[in-house]
């Protein structure tokens, strides 16, 4: 099987490279018009079916693998490794993307999948299509170069063969591990169809914005998994890691979260570019950044240069990938000097107060949160350039930088909407903000009577304002959002007779991008509701004898007795507590340790009870060395349902975006820029 | 002299706001208890977890108990935040501070995001307000009833949202 899978590798990287030289050529006959012994057409055909071709190869490389984990083929290092004999099947199959080797294989596999689809639609924009294919190629013959020399996959073990393999790392065997790096692969790996088609677009002048149209659902499609990908993930890390939270940002969450946030940056001013012909050359860049972003990340944590908690960081990989951004940066500058005239903006924006001025401002919050990010992941080898000496920038640095990021972020979320084009009128502010800026009142108000205060004690508590900020902000938006859906609703219900919910329904199905974007808002600001509910979390740690008692919040925990289990995977140890609320017995809990047998290498497992009230998180610590009673920590996260709550609307609005109106989008009529009529500016409209 | 003055006293509007928000900043948890909440989750725990101190869940991680242990002794000794914090430094090296300190070069790293926000926070608004002044106005229109009905009709029919969309 490690034969038939390094020959379909080498056969996909073959095929590959075919696509992008033949690719190439057919559009320099192309561009060139000159007479050839074969025709550009055919050319580009043959390249685009080599393209198919090498997808159908690296599939049979990825089953390949799949198969020696499910099989147990430890001549293969990769399975040795990762896998072994008690491991459940789907963590076998899990493999695949469990270990550096595999991971890569993954990415080019998927990539490989994007193109499958891109190559096989080629006939909606043939030419466009063309270019973009071979750029995708190009990008390809990377990672088939990457798992052919520097990280195969199929190497065999050298030595005597093992019976039984090192089995997958413990923190790996959770259900989540087996969705969350496909999902984030996804979206990675999908940005690359926008950069192609968008450094394809610019490389043929394409006219108009046609090409934004054509790649609005890979590029919303490749949002929505990197954005599944990164709660997944986020979801994983609280359930698994044992320290009740769930961003740490370390340096692997941060290179995922970088290219999020230019590719969402590039959503919102892409807006700009279809209906004003606004922002060409900052969309295009947008769009470069986000790719370079994810290659940046890869650089980051598997080229060694930052040190992460993740597994597979460390590894020798960090020149391919530095020479493949320095490639695609003079590729993307190169191109922008030769062809920037294309990308003259057709207008301007009029006023600061505007929706353009909004997504200008969304875009610079974004890129601003974004830098931090790269900022202070790169601080550590920056310091160590300039001081001799590394230090550490932790969450510390992160969560008091990036909070009022995100705290003005949740405020545009609000504004932006309300604002009309062009510019606004007094009197649109003050119908628009009414209701939400009563929202927020009321919020702070009810607030601190509730008792969110941020003084307590004489002390200021920053997380508190915070959140208390946040909640206000929070309920402005979705008052805005929300009297946005009813305003609409309420001029169907009345032309057409229906009820409410018929008329909203209508309203969405008429405008899908629209108001799936109000959704897909609505998910965020329920999203940053969880996050700011950070701010409550309490916890208490104790050593419990039998029939112990400890008390959080309205609950009392008590040791009811403990259990042990063994399987052929694991040995598990577990504390059993009895969870008492007004006296009462509700629950049962059992935090766990596992000792995995084959690697020997210890885990927690948390018991979570998510109720109305939030998250109970219990974990067994360990045990005292004096008296071998058990250390028992317990956290109360009273919002963090909300987080995944927010993501359930992400995905509904970002479903509800990709679907198509029932009616035609009006045609946008560009009015010159400098024909502003004063009451034609009020109107409110639009996105 | 109207300038100076609304300059002067924008200034001590500024340096209020300042001292407001420095005071409130510098307000530590006031008990031990919460104090080594704080103090644990602005430390790093050394075993080579890259968790903080306050979150290190490695099981038997001897380097978190001994650090913990040195915390809270620290802590009821009477040392202050800052006195505990440059003890660790110097006993653990730089990398056991969660964060970077506001000294040297690491203040570089505090300065640089705020920088660059409101450097492209004034170029924004720089270059909107210059669009917003070259382009020509028109001069007022005269009133016109019908004109106006035609644009509240307008009105209702981009807000029943048919046009436009993410």
């Amino acid at each position: 099987m490690a034969a038939f899978g390094s020959f379909a590798l080498l056969l996909a990287l073959a095929l590959a490279t075919y696509n992008l030289f033949a690719g190439t050529a057919a559009l320099r006959l192309l561009a060139n018009g000159r007479p050839a012994r074969i025709s550009s057409d055919r050319l580009a055909d043959t390249a685009r079916r080599a393209g198919i071709a090498s997808f159908v190869a690296v599939t049979a490389a990825a089953v390949a693998l799949v198969w020696s984990a499910l099989t147990n083929d430890f001549t293969i290092t990769y399975i040795a490794e990762h896998s072994n004999r008690a491991l459940p099947a789907p963590y076998k199959f899990a493999a695949l993307w469990s270990g550096q080797e595999g991971s890569l294989l993954l990415w080019a596999w998927l990539l490989g999948g994007y193109g499958f689809i891109l190559r096989l639609t080629h006939k909606t924009e043939v030419k466009l299509h063309a270019y973009a294919g071979t750029i995708l190629a190009g990008v390809e013959v990377f990672f088939l170069a990457i798992v052919n020399f520097a990280a195969p996959p199929f190497s065999l073990l050298k030595g005597a063969i093992p019976n039984d393999g090192n089995g997958l790392n413990p923190l790996l065997q959770y259900p989540e591990m087996v969705i969350h790096p496909p999902l984030l692969y996804l979206g990675y790996v999908g940005f690359t169809i926008p950069f192609a088609f968008a450094l394809g677009a610019l490389m043929m002048r394409y006219p108009g914005e046609t090409w934004i149209k054509v790649t609005r659902r890979w590029t919303l499609v490749s949002w929505l998994f990197l954005t599944l990908g990164i709660v997944v993930g986020m979801h994983w890390a609280y359930g698994v890691l044992g320290w009740g939270g769930y961003w740490g940002w370390d340096p692997v969450e941060n290179a995922s979260l970088m290219p999020w946030l230019t590719g969402t940056a590039f959503l919102h001013s892409v807006m700009m570019q279809e209906r004003k012909g606004m922002m060409k050359s900052w969309n295009i860049w947008l769009i470069f950044a986000t790719f370079m972003l994810s290659i940046l990340g890869t650089l980051l944590t598997r080229g060694g240069l930052v040190s992460s908690v993740h597994a597979f960081a460390q590894s020798s990989l960090g020149t391919w990938f530095m020479v493949f951004l320095a490639i695609v940066l003079a590729v993307c500058v190169l191109t922008y000097i030769f062809k920037r005239n294309h990308l003259k903006s057709e207008q301007r924006i009029e006023s600061l107060v505007s929706r353009e001025s909004s997504f200008l401002f969304n875009n610079l919050v974004l890129l601003t949160a974004c830098f931090v990010i790269l900022w202070g992941t790169l601080f550590p080898i920056l310091s160590e350039f300039v001081e001799g000496s590394k230090i550490t920038v932790g969450a510390p640095f992160f969560d008091r930088v990036a909070i009022p990021i995100g705290i003005f972020l949740l405020f545009l979320t609000g504004v932006g909407p309300l604002l009309p084009w062009r510019a606004a009128s007094l009197q649109a502010i003050r119908r628009n903000f009414l209701l939400p800026a009563l929202a927020v009142w009321a919020t702070v108000i009810g607030g601190i009577a509730a008792g969110i205060r941020p003084w307590q004690d004489s002390t200021f508590d920053i997380g508190r304002f915070y959140a208390l900020v946040a909640f206000a902000l929070a309920a402005g938006v979705l008052t805005a959002i929300l009297s946005e859906f009813l305003r609409g609703a309420g001029v169907i219900a009345r032309q057409t007779s229906r009820n409410l919910f018929a008329a909203i329904y209508l309203l969405i199905r008429r405008n899908t991008r629209r108001y799936g974007g109000y959704v897909v808002h609505i998910g965020v600001v329920v999203a940053m509701i969880g996050l700011a509910g950070a701010a409550f979390n309490r916890n208490v740690e104790s050593e419990l004898a039998l029939h112990d008692r400890m008390g959080i919040g309205p609950y009392i925990l008590e040791n009811a007795g403990g259990s042990q289990d063994t399987n052929t995977n694991y040995n598990s140890e577990s504390v059993l507590l009895d969870i008492y609320r007004g006296g009462k017995r509700v629950f049962q809990v059992a935090p766990e340790r596992r000792t995995y047998l084959a690697s020997d290498q210890p885990q927690t497992m948390a018991a979570i009870h998510s109720g109305p009230g939030g998250d109970l998180y219990v974990i067994y610590e360990g045990t005292d060395s004096d008296t071998g009673h058990p250390i028992i920590k317990a956290l109360l996260n009273p919002l963090v349902g909300w987080i995944w709550a927010g993501l359930v609307f992400i995905v509904f609005g970002t479903l509800v975006a990709l679907t198509p109106s029932l009616m035609p989008v009006a045609a946008t009529v560009r009015m010159p820029a400098a024909r502003t009529a004063p009451a034609e500016a009020a109107l409110k409209g639009g996105d | 002299m109207a300038t100076p003055l609304r300059f002067t006293s924008w200034t001590k509007a500024l340096q209020a706001i300042a001292l407001v928000v420095a005071v409130t900043l510098s307000m530590g948890a006031g008990n031990d208890s919460a104090r080594f909440q704080d103090l644990s989750h602005r430390l790093m725990c050394t075993c080579g977890c890259a968790q903080m101190l306050g979150e290190c869940n490695q099981m038997g991680c001897a380097e978190s108990a001994r650090a913990k242990a040195e915390l809270t002794t620290a802590i009821t000794s009477g040392k202050t935040d800052r006195q505990i914090l440059d003890t660790f430094a110097a006993k653990y090296g730089a990398t056991v501070l969660a964060a970077p300190t506001t000294k040297g070069f690491d203040l570089v790293a505090w300065i640089a995001p705020i920088a660059v926000f409101a450097a492209a926070l004034m170029g924004t608004i720089l270059l909107v307000r210059r669009w917003s002044a070259g382009r020509t106005q028109l001069p007022a229109e005269p009133a016109n009833p019908e004109i106006d009905v035609l644009r509240e009709q307008i009105r209702r029919e981009t807000e029943a949202g048919i046009e436009g969309g993410f």
